[in-house]
């Protein structure tokens, strides 16, 4: 079981955070990210599950301060990241890094993978300049790559130990805690579970945090401590992993948990022949009245969200009906 | 044609080879397969194993500017379609066998409309009016499940979501009832949520034309429910085949057990530190 004990003070704590892109001729403003609030603690793992669109990955450049945000606070190791200056905001790259999703694109391809990880190094100031090269192998070593392959280019590299390059790159300067953005999504399934396996053991060994990015229920189930299900901008569902997988509350979960193929014929056909439930969640937000819990947010001014478990909680909105 | 019933696909010895100057790489290492008329085959594996190359030889597809030589024989209805001419596999191709690609956000012409590009394939093939292949058009995206569709049509992909066009490139696949579909990792590129969707539109498709469907996949997971008979394949050859009942009850191969381990599953947690 995980011990998720509430510190006083989370590794990363995020309150309100929202993101909104401005106006297109004609159209209005998106919200892309509408007050979302969490925290990690070290060496936890927070998913954040949704599909395309539902503003998981901004909600993650925005936390890296990659994305300016329209309001809300971002905190990592007690510091106001949105108040820094531009160095003190450099220094603090340091202790925070991103693995992106797609290592053919996210790899420069005239850099040997000896440049491309000793240049965090270098900007950061890490290690002295003649140990380098000694940091630059024990990365190798530690995602799993030879050293001697490191004056190689990354398209003699295949997908999966690309996305290890990419890894050992994001660890390079030692970091408190990485965005994974679908870290294994442009993988093969069989080595899905090796990265998985492998960001695993780094947080084992290194005390790591993560925020791990996903659109599948299923490939977080193996490494999240805590998953937050984000639906049109907003946490929907946040809970416990055993929680949110044993007590799926809000219907966009369901949903969600709902599309995931069970490795069993007999049961997979069945499902794939019943149609499927086609659930519309926008657009039935009730703006007055009793909310899906039976309270009027409109009067007693609280916030949607309702508790379920301890430290479970669930929103009620973009339920697809009203309260029966 | 011979008096013996025949598969409507038989695939004998294919091999099929990348030459790069001097050196020479075999990518598909002489491979049989039947599929039968409104059989469902699926073909699991791993990037790198061969089977986009197999899917290819049925259509002969060669990727652009490659020395792709293919061997063997592929019976299509009695016709070995590597050796008929390019005129008649110019008629096979898109009518009677069609394939649905993994990448729907490449596959579409981004300046022609989406109602354009399913008009284009039924024209070229059946020859219709135009008035009569606009209205073909919005019936088939009607079919594939895009509400709207009359309007629809006019669109153009960007306007699209990814799931939405390749709910297009499936409703250009099955413009012409085809007696084969052949889909490669049709729901990789897509959301899990949208995937389901997908799978299930292929499914009531099938039934509902009476085609044989082709799966090709490095997931287990998508397999599962959507096919008659696996065959699994490593380095260019079939290492194990069969129902796709008794291949997740009963993996001979540890390769095939390795693949089946690797499908994230709802109901196994992972151990966690």
């Amino acid at each position: 079981m995980t011990e998720s004990v509430q510190q006083a003070v989370p590794l990363l704590r995020v309150r309100d955070l929202s993101v909104t892109f401005p106006a297109r001729s004609g159209k209005t403003p998106v919200l892309a990210v509408n007050r979302v609030s969490f925290d990690i603690g070290r060496a936890q793992t927070l998913a954040l599950v949704g599909e395309s669109g539902s503003g998981k990955t901004t909600t993650g450049r925005a936390i890296l301060q990659l994305q300016a945000s329209s309001g809300g606070s971002v905190q990592l190791l007690g510091y106001e990241l949105g108040q820094l200056s531009r160095d003190g905001l450099r220094t603090m790259r340091r202790h925070m890094q991103f693995v992106l999703q797609n290592p053919y694109s996210s790899l420069h391809p005239r850099m040997t993978v000896a440049q491309t990880l000793a240049e965090p190094l270098r900007v950061h100031r890490c290690v002295p300049v003649e140990s380098v090269t000694a940091r630059v192998a024990e990365l190798m070593t530690l995602v799993g790559l030879d050293p001697a392959m490191v004056s190689r280019y990354p398209h003699e590299f295949s997908g999966g130990q690309r996305q290890r390059i990419v890894i050992a790159r994001a660890l390079a300067v030692s970091p408190d805690f990485v965005v994974c953005d679908e870290p294994v999504s442009a993988l093969d399934v069989s080595t899905q579970a090796q990265i998985v396996a492998l960001l695993k053991s780094l947080q084992t060994r290194l005390g790591l945090s993560y925020l791990f990015i996903a659109h599948d229920l299923a490939l977080v189930r193996q490494v999240a401590h805590r998953i937050a299900v984000m639906f049109a901008g907003q946490i929907v569902e946040m809970g416990g992993s055993d929680q949110v997988y044993g007590n799926p509350s809000h219907p966009y979960t369901r949903a969600l948990l709902d599309a995931v193929p069970v490795p069993n014929p007999v049961l997979q056909r069945q499902k794939l022949s019943e149609s499927a439930a086609d659930v519309q969640f926008h657009g039935l937000v009730p703006k007055a009245g009793p909310c899906a819990f039976g309270e009027d947010h409109a009067q007693s001014g609280t916030a949607c969200w309702h508790e379920v478990g301890a430290g479970h909680g669930v929103s009620c909105r973009f339920w697809p009906a009203p309260a029966q | 044609m011979m008096g013996a019933p025949v598969a409507l696909l038989q695939v004998r010895g294919l091999t099929a080879q990348f030459n790069r100057g001097d050196a020479a790489s075999q990518v598909v290492k002489g491979i049989s397969f039947d599929i039968g008329a409104g059989e469902s085959v699926g073909f699991v594996g791993e990037s790198g194993c061969g089977k986009s190359v197999t899917a290819r030889a049925l259509m002969r597809l060669a990727p652009e500017g490659s020395s792709l030589a293919w061997g063997g024989t592929v019976l299509f209805k009695g016709q070995d379609l590597l050796q008929v001419n390019e005129r008649v596999m110019q008629d096979i191709r898109g009518r009677r066998i069609a394939m649905v690609f993994q990448d729907p956000m490449s596959s579409l012409n981004p300046v022609l409309t989406v109602g354009a590009q399913i008009e284009d394939v039924v024209r070229r093939h059946t020859g219709a009016s135009a008035s009569r292949a606009r209205k073909r058009a919005v019936e088939l995206l009607d079919l594939v499940g895009i509400r709207d569709a009359a309007r629809r049509a006019d669109d153009y992909p960007h306007q699209f979501s990814g799931g939405m066009r390749q709910r297009v490139l499936i409703a250009i696949a099955v413009s012409c009832q085809p007696d084969l579909l052949i889909a490669d990792e049709p729901t990789t590129a897509l959301d899990v949520t949208v995937q389901a969707q997908i799978l299930r539109l292929l499914m009531r498709l099938r039934r509902e034309l009476g085609m044989a469907l082709m799966l090709i996949t490095h997931d287990f997971g998508v397999i599962a429910g959507m096919v008659d008979r696996v065959h699994v394949m490593l380095d260019g050859r079939i290492v194990e085949t069969g129902s796709v009942d008794a291949l997740f009850a009963n993996p001979q191969q540890a390769y095939t057990q390795a693949l089946l381990a690797a499908v994230p599953r709802l109901d196994v947690a992972g151990k966690l530190a």
